[in-house]
């Protein structure tokens, strides 16, 4: 689909798609959002770029396969389970840890690291079946 | 499957496999001898008891106990073994996978031990399913033959199918005793006996048990088995596998045993076993056939004595046991060393051998007498005290005694033909020119055979010690036993007398009595093997069959299966549970019949378009509705994820319909599909929506809701618990769930570039 106007916009929507995307994944512990839904929101705005600019440009824009970020993701929620091993725990218990900077206590815990990881892994998935679809067609 | 692997070839001379040759037999004895120091502690009366915590959140134990019984079958478990071991080092000497063979033959021995030193019920089950697996891998060692790999197949599903049958009868009899501890369930027998689930108990613990021993019906795969290398038949006839099921039996007694269906079954499937088997015996040419059958009879005798509840009776079995590990080893290793040193173990090929082989003859009469009863051997003690017990038990003495007698001597004359046929008469020529094996091949029978003379004129040596220790296990009382060679003239001397005069007319007629066996085989309608196989070939039918229904290949007939399925299902438990109801509260607020209006409308739309990205749309709307009523009952991330996944679903397929062929085209569902189609449709969103109001009608039961939000905040450190449970909480479900996502993903990538290769390349 070759449209100036979609083009156009499509560069500031994905824009801002993405950056909402990362706020429902940071935000996803004490409101609604979360890992799963960020990513979905990410794989619709490259889904969106692919429908304008094509297939190859959301290749270059990834600047990785989409198979290497699910992977990836599902490291890191390994990871994120594992690290509880390590500290004597059940795999996959929350860990925390509460610095504070600047007066503002910033929790930090491996729920958000294994939440990353889901967004990733699912992020990969949809768009490795995606551009494979759209690839297709070449 | 084992399979031979390039790599492995020139290993098999290495000098690693000659020290290995030397190395392995060292571990059974080490362990022979340690159990052996536990000897004067349970001839004294004491037993045994570890335990280390296993499966603690199921109240599973790593246990073992070690009493007369266990030790029993523990010393000829590891004592045996370790001849079995040395022997197979020069008969399978410069074999390929020598090393390969240690391991299962390690494996195995390990197994059997810990099935019968075994305290808790799971464990003795982990142990029993780890035998079957490791003998499956010895039985089909030479899995370059096709029927190695058929009779180890045969020998894996008909144990391992009893196996499943026996733990369920084990998780009955744990629930009903109230304890997996067998020390605990056997100090309280009679509570189980009284139980109303006794018969059931029974039943499914004795299938395990006949199906392992090789009890008629059961019994064809252990001929079959002789497919393994002789020593692992030696090792699996004479002290280990087909004994797990005797072992099983004895160790059940106390709880199971003394009751009528306890005694009238075992002497019933051991009477006609032992004779059965003892008759195909006679029949057999082959001399390792042939005391793989007369395994079959012992097993069979063994069964009916431990049917008995009389001290005398269990003392004959359990000085069976010990007669025939002896003997059986003894002879299995003999008739390997004539298949070595000649090349074949037809019984009409071979004879005078025993100029060549002096050792090894001496060691096959040594065993032969004890085998066929003649005294001062072990065997004739044996003889005397079945004799002595069939006509003390309380039930059937005449039948017992009688199917002993036929069995015993057919025993005299399958001993006979493997001790005269071979080594006596005119020196036949045969493929190979015979001479004495080497000492670690002829060690093992010499020694063997020369205990079943020693037990023999010195009773006392294991009569105290080992055998009054296992009967009083399997009896669970005191009890004074004796073994004594001379009884006195006495009827179960004649009997004995009689034995022998009917083996040794058995074996001057054996011809025309295999001829006559050979016909009545022929004539019989199935044998277990032929019923073994209609069974595995209907079961194949069927499975193609189904397969074939239910595997077409077509998205539309998987998902007609599922839902149908599902509509069957619930539906009917609906209606049978009495579970339709109808809400009371009918008022709805009027955006929620827009949103409604929506919904009915995207579905009309996917109906009744003819083009799919008309339909594909429709159903978006649909699925946009539904997040719309998520939304408006407060779920606010279903409703996000519902439109995000719609929004997504259809760009998706959007990308697919160009290459797909129109709605109205080649392999649509034709008008009775059509109507079919409609049927299960409906039927599904009825079924479902039954199901929402019947759930609408129960109280709402808020625990787990008011866990979460009552831990969600202090121990998770989230308000929004929808996540907290997807990342915390059920983090492994979740976990699990993006595995699949991410499988799904790389696997339809693959998919569809290799249909894009395949386009490509045509």
């Amino acid at each position: 689909m070759d449209s100036l106007i979609l083009r156009t916009a499509t560069r500031l929507i994905v824009a801002l798609m993405l950056i909402f995307s990362l706020f429902l994944l940071w935000r996803g512990h004490n409101l609604p959002g979360g890992g799963f839904i960020g990513s979905l929101v990410a794989a619709t705005a490259f889904a969106l770029y692919a429908m304008a600019c094509g297939p190859a440009a959301v290749r270059a824009a990834l600047r990785v396969d989409p198979r290497l970020i699910a992977s990836v993701g599902l490291l890191i929620a390994m990871v994120a389970g594992v690290l509880a091993v390590f500290a004597g725990d059940p795999f996959l218990t929350g860990l925390w840890s509460k610095p504070e900077i600047g007066g503002a206590v910033l929790p930090l815990g491996t729920p958000l690291l294994f939440d990353i990881g889901v967004y990733l892994t699912v992020l990969g998935a949809v768009l490795s079946i995606m551009l494979a679809l759209e690839e297709r067609e070449d | 499957m084992t399979g031979p692997a390039a790599s492995e070839a020139p290993a098999g001379h290495g000098s690693g496999t000659t020290a290995l040759r030397w190395l392995a037999p060292v571990l059974p004895l080490a362990l022979f001898l340690a159990l052996l120091t536990l000897l004067p502690a349970i001839t004294g009366g004491q037993t045994v008891r570890v335990a280390w915590s296993w499966v603690p959140s199921l109240d599973v134990q790593l246990s073992f106990y070690v009493d007369g019984l266990s030790l029993l079958f523990a010393l000829l478990i590891t004592g045996i073994g370790t001849f079995i071991f040395l022997y197979a080092g020069t008969y399978l000497h410069g074999h390929p996978r020598l090393a390969r063979f240690y391991l299962y033959l390690t494996l195995f021995m390990a197994s059997m031990l810990g099935l019968v030193l075994a305290d808790n019920l799971i464990t003795l089950f982990v142990f029993w399913e780890l035998t079957t697996v490791s003998s499956y891998l010895l039985i089909g060692f030479d899995c370059e033959k096709a029927e190695a790999r058929r009779n180890a197949l045969q020998a894996l599903l008909v144990t391992g199918i009893g196996g499943l049958a026996m733990l369920a009868g084990f998780i009955l009899l744990g629930t009903a005793a109230g304890s997996f501890e067998l020390s605990e369930i056997n100090a309280d027998g009679a509570a189980i006996r009284e139980h109303a689930l006794y018969l059931p108990i029974l039943a499914l613990v004795l299938a395990g048990a006949f199906t392992k021993s090789a009890q008629f019906p059961f019994h064809f795969w252990l001929p079959n088995a002789m497919a393994a290398p002789t020593p692992v038949s030696a090792y699996l006839h004479s002290a280990t596998m087909v004994k797990a099921g005797i072992y099983l039996m004895a160790r059940v007694h106390p709880t199971l045993g003394g009751t009528d269906w306890w005694m009238w079954t075992l002497l019933l499937f051991g009477a006609v076993t032992a004779v059965w088997a003892s008759l195909m015996a006679v029949r057999q040419t082959d001399l390792k056939l042939m005391l793989a059958h007369t395994t079959v009879m012992a097993l069979g005798t063994l069964t009916m004595f431990l049917g008995a509840e009389v001290k005398i009776g269990i003392a004959a079995a359990v000085t069976f046991i010990l007669v025939h590990s002896l003997y059986k080893a003894s002879m299995f290793l003999v008739v390997g060393i004539i298949d070595h040193e000649t090349g074949t173990r037809e019984v009409d090929r071979l004879g005078g051998l025993r100029k060549a082989m002096p050792i090894t003859f001496l060691a096959a009469a040594a065993a032969g007498f004890s085998m066929a009863g003649f005294p001062p051997f072990l065997g004739f003690i044996g003889k005397e005290l079945k004799y002595e017990g069939a006509l003390a038990i309380t039930h059937a003495p005449v039948f017992m005694t009688a199917a002993a007698l036929a069995a015993n001597a057919l025993m005299v004359a399958v001993a006979a033909t493997v001790v005269f046929r071979p080594f006596l008469g005119q020196r036949t020529e045969t493929p190979r020119a015979a001479h004495e094996a080497p000492w670690s091949m002829w060690i093992g029978p010499a020694v063997l055979a020369t205990l079943g003379l020693v037990f023999g004129m010195a009773p006392g040596i294991v009569g105290v010690r080992l055998v009054e220790p296992t009967v009083e296990a399997i009896l669970y009382r005191p009890e004074d036993v004796s073994l004594k060679l001379w009884h006195g003239i006495n009827l179960p001397l004649m009997l004995s007398v009689l034995t022998v005069l009917l083996g040794l007319a058995a074996f001057r007629w054996r011809k025309p009595l295999a001829g006559g066996l050979n016909w009545l085989v022929r004539v019989l309608p199935t044998t277990g093997d032929r019923a073994y196989d209609a069974t595995l070939a209907g079961m194949m039918a069927f499975a193609t069959w189904q397969s074939g229904v239910l595997q077409n290949g077509r998205q539309r007939r998987y998902l007609l299966v599922v839902v149908a399925t599902f509509v069957l299902a619930v539906g009917g438990t609906l209606v049978v549970f009495d579970g339709v109801a109808w809400p009371t509260n009918w008022s709805v607020p009027l955006y929620a019949w827009g949103v409604l209006a929506l919904i009915l409308a995207g579905t009309a739309g996917t109906i009744l378009t003819r083009s799919r990205l008309g339909a594909v749309t429709a159903l978006g709307a649909v699925g946009t509705g539904s997040a719309v009523l998520f939304l408006m009952y407060g779920a606010p991330d279903v409703a996000m994820t519902q439109l995000m996944v719609e929004t997504l679903v259809v760009v998706i397929v959007a990308l697919v319909l160009p290459h797909l062929p129109g709605l109205a085209s080649r392999g649509h569902s034709g008008r009775f599909g059509r109507w079919r189609d409609c049927v299960v449709a409906i039927g599904a969103g009825t079924v479902v929506a039954l199901l929402v109001l019947a759930v609408t009608t129960v109280p709402l039961d808020r625990d787990l809701t008011t866990f979460f939000e009552q831990a969600s905040v202090p121990e998770a450190f989230g308000r929004n618990i929808v996540n907290v449970i997807l990342v915390d909480f059920r983090a492994i479900d979740t976990f699990g769930e993006v595995a699949v996502v991410a499988i799904a993903g790389l696997a339809s990538y693959a998919l569809v570039k290799s249909a894009r290769r395949r386009r490509g390349a045509k």
